[in-house]
């Protein structure tokens, strides 16, 4: 089996599991207990708290223990709102294509009265900085753009988006769910003032994530009850989770240098490969993007069929058709950057890991040329654009 | 649970009746590339009963799987039969389809009932 699909989720680590392992068994007590067992939990929670820091230049308290990039994602989006509304600025910056944990936390506060701008990420799928700043008004609060994005993987300006929202003095969120753990992060060189992370991204647990919030950025809850999280997210925390995440994020970090060396290479052979099969596209940016993710549009095939076929191959992998959503419309992310819907129904996504062997590459070329092909041969569509009765798009 | 029962995935895998009916004498297209599906159906009718009928589908697992089996369920049959086909006796067939998959057996259904309908238009021009 050949798994594809990292950018949904990873295994966990051995790292980690151990990690998680030694919480259950030994150290199972509670952080806010006083006797011993509870109070060496909470060393073990300050601990991962500071290794989750350092991995993104943030101090401990800067960090807050979350369920997930989704709640992260929430809470820095109502918080920046919460503190606008206060000071009569209703106006949030972002993106067409962030992930809906954002989105969706962007329309509820569209009914609230909210004004939201979403910038164009044009067909590279790269957010223009100059086109950010023009965005910005007096009264934006916000700007929350996505570190790397999760389905075709392009990687934003971060820094430069950064710095104009320092000059401009206004707060600056970024989803960076698909980034931590694979891309380099520095929230004080970047000037990130909220961040959001999710463990099982980057070989971590599911169920656990980190919103990282810049000193003197005040946060709402989304959970009200104990004291737990400075106050500002109740609920026992999730300790073998937590642990597990800073074990996984403190390997990540070792191996960063080295796994994107070895994933690029992987990467850009995939994105030959499969550019050789006629009528086919890469989705976004071919260098900046994530050393594991390749996207690609196919003509004439839709996209379920192509999972489920080269499931049967053994390679796991994802799509942003319409089938497989859900919902009749494609992905919203290949709609962003242009591409219509009938292409985007085509759609494949390879998030490939350190463990795919070099064989492997050639396994998946060979494979998904085969089911394009296979598909093709009794799609209507295919023959109207082979016979030329409609053209080729791509 | 699977998303798909055996007999989708089995039609699916292996679908019957796919191709193109060169000398087709009732031919029906449903669906848009917008939408992710499309289906287009071929009829050779003889005396009254479909003789043969192949497929072309582009969309999901259970469009291909709801064209296969909407063929099987025709082919061989008085054109008064076929006329009776509905999209619930494909999604039966199938042992089911889940529910936002149903769109897919409506389509089989309107696919033949087009291509019945472009039959009974050509022979009333003769």
């Amino acid at each position: 089996m050949i798994y594809a699909d990292n950018a949904a989720t990873t295994k966990m680590s051995k790292t980690a599991v151990d990690a998680m392992m030694s919480v259950i068994t030994e150290n199972y007590g509670n952080p806010s207990s006083l006797y011993s067992i509870g109070q060496k939990a909470k060393e073990i929670l300050e601990e991962a708290r500071a290794t989750v820091a350092d991995v993104i230049g943030a101090k401990p308290q800067e960090i807050l223990f979350t369920s997930g990039g989704s709640e992260a994602d929430n809470q820095a989006i109502l918080s920046a709102a919460a503190l606008g509304r206060k000071n009569g600025k209703m106006h949030i910056v972002s993106t067409a294509f962030e992930h809906h944990a954002v989105l969706h936390t962007l329309e509820k506060l569209k009914k609230e009265g909210f004004e939201i701008t979403l910038l164009d990420v044009h067909e590279d799928g790269i957010v223009r900085p100059e086109e950010l700043e023009k965005a910005l008004r007096e009264d934006t609060c916000l700007v929350t753009v996505m570190f790397a994005n999760n389905e075709i993987g392009t990687v934003q300006p971060i820094r430069e988006i950064g710095e104009i929202c320092r000059k401009h003095k206004v707060l600056f969120h970024t989803d960076a769910v698909q980034a931590v753990g694979h891309l380099p992060i520095d929230v004080e060189a970047d000037r990130i003032d909220l961040l959001s992370a999710s463990a099982h991204k980057f070989h971590g647990p599911k169920g656990v994530g980190f919103l990282y919030a810049r000193k003197g950025v005040r946060l709402s809850n989304l959970i009200e009850g104990g004291a737990q999280e400075n106050g500002k997210r109740a609920g026992t925390e999730n300790v073998p989770g937590i642990v597990a995440m800073a074990a996984a994020l403190a390997e990540a970090k070792e191996n960063m240098a080295r796994n994107a060396e070895i994933l690029t290479e992987k990467r850009d052979r995939l994105i030959q490969g499969l550019g050789a099969i006629p009528h086919s596209a890469l989705n976004g940016d071919a260098k900046r993007r994530l050393p594991g993710n390749v996207n690609f549009c196919f003509e004439g095939i839709e996209g379920e069929s192509l999972l489920l076929l080269l499931d049967d191959k053994g390679i796991e992998a994802s799509s942003g058709s319409a089938c497989t959503s859900g919902s009749l419309d494609p992905s919203h992310v290949l709609l962003a950057i242009g591409r219509v819907h009938d292409v985007a129904h085509g759609s494949l996504r390879l998030s490939i890991g350190e463990d795919l062997r070099d064989e492997d590459v050639d396994y998946i070329i060979r494979s998904v040329s085969e089911v394009v092909g296979y598909l093709r041969s009794f799609s209507p569509i295919w023959r109207d654009l082979e016979s030329g009765k409609k053209p080729h798009l791509l | 649970m699977a998303l798909y029962s055996d007999k989708v995935m089995d039609h699916f895998r292996n679908p019957r009746n796919v191709g193109v009916l060169e000398d087709a004498n009732g031919i029906g297209e449903v669906g848009n590339a917008k939408c992710g599906d499309i289906m287009k159906m071929y009829l050779k009718i003889e005396d009254d009963i479909i003789q043969d009928v192949k497929f072309e589908t582009f969309g999901c697992g259970s469009a291909i799987a709801s064209s296969s089996m909407a063929t099987e369920l025709i082919k061989g049959k008085p054109v008064s039969e076929a006329m009776q086909l509905t999209n619930k006796a494909v999604a039966e067939a199938l042992d089911g389809l889940p529910a936002y998959k149903m769109h897919c057996s409506v389509l089989a259904e309107e696919a033949i009932q087009k291509a019945l309908d472009d039959y009974h238009s050509r022979s009333e021009n003769k």
